[in-house]
């Protein structure tokens, strides 16, 4: 089924979220917002839900201060105990002092690495990726607000249009999508 | 969004709408480079070659022809070493920590300051790369399995924490600064009409498209990555100062080094900051979104740094003396009076005396004056590591090896080199990237635009009709009053300014806070 897709562009962030907030009072969902920089509060209007990356960054980091320790204890303490000026490496417990800034470094380097990979395949963003922005102009100086009639089943193209138009509008596009 | 204290001076100027924010800072790459670009592309470059050169012979004939001697077995390489990672600090500093602080004035300068940083720490790379005399066994540093037995690095010491170190720093920095890269490349991607650049930004983009959901992440990525940015730049420089402090030199073994060395990269780096920002907003004409204002609060770093290494040079003399170690008291009283004065007088002037100039409002926000300092304090940064490294060994203990460093020309050769293969990366970053973030600008535009504060322009009435708009924050009112009333203490209000449209230029901004003073 051919599917229809409604752009409506703003050239404010602030209208952009009265519009939003506007076309969600009347039960529309809002597929997407595209906007050149981030708009603060509107993700609660349109239902987004809150990132769980920092969990991921958290999970990542611990994952790199277990690797480290089982790297290290393995290397310095199991494999080849290096004695140096007298200083024998013995124990992991009573050696960890001195181990503590690479155990620090690879945490980091591991929450860091991680999350930024993960960020970028959650968003699509790799490169040779396409752009997917309906109108280059998104990430200048215009806002466009994304209605898909798939996601509205309750409410006719028209119907969709009509109250697009009550806002503050500087242009309307509507798509085919097949 | 809540509004801004008036008291608060605008952080852009001027009548910018958000069409203007992408105009201003992809000018640069969309017109033509000017003059001053290739001439200065081409000494750079130039300096380069010539490091290289510098490089290949000493890697073909050996260190010995660096001026090192049985006693001096680490001068100039390690200076230069600590000097640039030093320089490599401001940019995370910059991006990490002052975004945890919410300041917003780093926004005019994260992004140039970033890449100071990325190219800076390759530049501090390259020295014990090249002092181990093999360059092409340089991944031996890592615990890699190997053909010699069981034969791992040592997690003990702390040049191997100096690898960990480095190379997170390095590439965390990378990987943070791309990040905020990314929707700018877009931006241009979006914009360009030559096919090559098109292609060139739309590989580079990655598919940036700038929906809620990835603003979101976008948001978050940015705070983690700061939350942890933040003790990684902290620690970087103590680890490196673990180089010097855990030996048993005398003049090295002190526990002040870590905060020390902090507090004096920051100073430097903020100090190159400077240097670079300076000549950047006047080349590009950025000025109206980096003004005296945003030099000032880099001059405040600098000064408050600037106090806290004054504060540990003199606290590390005391306790030479006070510790009742001979051998300590004697490193301390011979960097200052020793073969090596002029060296310790350098850098106490440079670093202590000279940047205590700023607490005098006028010098502070004088942009020349700023210059001239930035320059003295990045001097007076590599002479302390100078000092600290040299004097402390150039005199072993027994006086028949007591001994003078003289660089050779490879010394300088290669020092003067990673300043050119620098020059020339940072040359090519402010000739092809957005040197400022064009989409965070744009977030800032509507509290700390001078349109939007003052009402004229693009922002006139918008507080009018806004400034009741959020019932949700009413915390932050609260704690942008206290703020302001903190601020009136020490910048006199300038509410009833008229409206400065156009009004960027050098000249006018220094008049204009001069008024501020009146």
């Amino acid at each position: 089924m051919a599917d229809k897709v409604i752009y409506a562009m703003y050239d404010d962030d602030d209208t952009t979220k009265d519009a939003a907030k506007h076309l969600v009072s009347k039960g529309v969902h809002v597929s997407e917002v595209y906007s050149p920089f981030p708009i603060h509060g509107i993700d609660p209007i349109i239902g987004v839900k809150h990132t769980r990356l920092g969990i991921n960054a958290f999970l990542y980091g611990i994952t790199g201060t277990m690797l480290a320790m089982i790297a290290i204890r393995f290397m310095m303490i199991q494999d080849w105990p290096m004695n140096i000026g007298g200083k024998p490496n013995f124990s992991f417990f009573y050696n960890i002092p001195s181990f503590v800034p690479i155990l620090f470094e690879f945490t980091v380097l591991c929450a860091a690495h991680g999350m930024a990979f993960t960020y970028l395949l959650r968003n699509k963003t790799l490169p040779g990726m396409p752009a997917r922005n309906p109108d280059p102009r998104t990430t200048d100086d215009r806002f466009v607000i994304e209605l898909k009639l798939e996601d509205n089943h309750g409410f006719t193209a028209e119907q969709l249009t009509a109250w697009v138009k009550e806002t503050e509008i500087v242009e309307l596009e509507e798509k085919v999508i097949k | 969004m809540h509004k801004e204290s008036d008291i608060r001076i605008p952080l852009i100027l001027g009548d910018k709408s958000y069409r203007d924010i992408t105009d201003d800072i992809i000018r640069p790459i969309e017109s033509k480079a000017p003059k001053g670009w290739y001439i200065l592309i081409s000494l750079s470059g130039l300096f380069a070659l010539w490091g290289v050169g510098c490089i290949v012979y000493l890697l073909g004939t050996g260190i010995g022809t660096w001026g090192l001697n049985k006693t001096v077995e680490w001068a100039w390489d390690i200076t230069n070493f600590v000097w640039w990672v030093g320089i490599g600090h401001a940019g995370t500093l910059i991006s990490a920590v002052l975004l945890l602080f919410r300041q917003k004035w780093r926004m005019a300068i994260n992004r140039a300051a970033e890449a100071m940083t990325i190219f800076a720490v390759m530049m501090a790379g390259l020295f014990p790369l090249i002092h181990m005399g093999r360059l092409w066994v340089g991944y031996w540093v890592f615990p890699l399995p190997n053909q010699f037995g069981s034969m791992w690095v040592n997690f003990n010491s702390p040049l191997l924490w100096d690898v960990f170190a480095i190379s997170t720093y390095f590439s965390v920095g990378l990987v943070f600064w791309y990040i905020g890269l990314i929707p700018d490349f877009a931006t241009i991607r979006d914009r360009v009409t030559k096919p090559v650049a098109k292609k060139a930004y739309s590989i580079l983009s990655f598919g940036w498209t700038g929906g809620a959901k990835a603003w979101n992440r976008f948001e978050i990525v940015s705070l983690v990555l700061a939350g942890l940015a933040t003790p990684l730049v902290f620690s970087v420089h103590s680890i490196v100062s673990f180089d010097f402090a855990t030996s048993v030199i005398p003049g090295w073994h002190t526990t002040i080094f870590p905060p020390y060395f902090v507090a004096g990269a920051v100073f430097s780096g903020f100090a190159m900051v400077q240097t670079l920002m300076l000549i950047l907003r006047k080349a590009f004409k950025l000025e109206a979104y980096l003004h005296t204002k945003h030099v000032e609060y880099m001059n405040i770093v600098i000064i408050t740094t600037g106090s806290i290494v004054g504060v540990a040079y003199i606290t590390e003399l005391f306790i030479s003396w006070y510790s009742g170690v001979e051998y300590e008291a004697y490193a301390f009283l011979n960097r200052a009076t020793g073969p090596y004065w002029w060296a310790y007088w350098s850098m106490m002037t440079c670093n202590v005396i000279s940047p205590q100039l700023f607490w005098f409002k006028k010098l502070r926000t004088s942009l020349t004056f700023t210059f001239i300092m930035s320059i003295i304090v990045n001097i007076g940064m590599w002479f302390e590591r100078f000092v600290i490294i040299v004097t402390s060994i150039h005199r072993d203990y027994v006086p028949s090896s007591w001994s003078y460093f003289h660089p050779t020309w490879v010394d300088i050769g290669v020092y003067v080199g990673t300043m050119g293969v620098f020059g020339v990366l940072y040359l090519l970053f402010a000739r092809y990237f957005p040197v400022m973030p064009i989409a965070e600008l744009k977030t800032i535009l509507k509290s700390s635009g001078a349109n939007f504060k003052q009402g004229y322009g693009h922002g006139a009435g918008y507080w009018d009709k806004h400034a009741h708009h959020d019932h949700d924050d009413h915390g932050s009112h609260h704690e942008s009053h206290i703020e302001a009333s903190v601020e009136t203490e020490t910048v006199p209000p300038v509410v009833a300014d008229p409206p400065v449209v156009e009004n960027t230029e050098e000249a006018s901004t220094e008049e204009e806070t001069k008024n501020e003073e009146e």
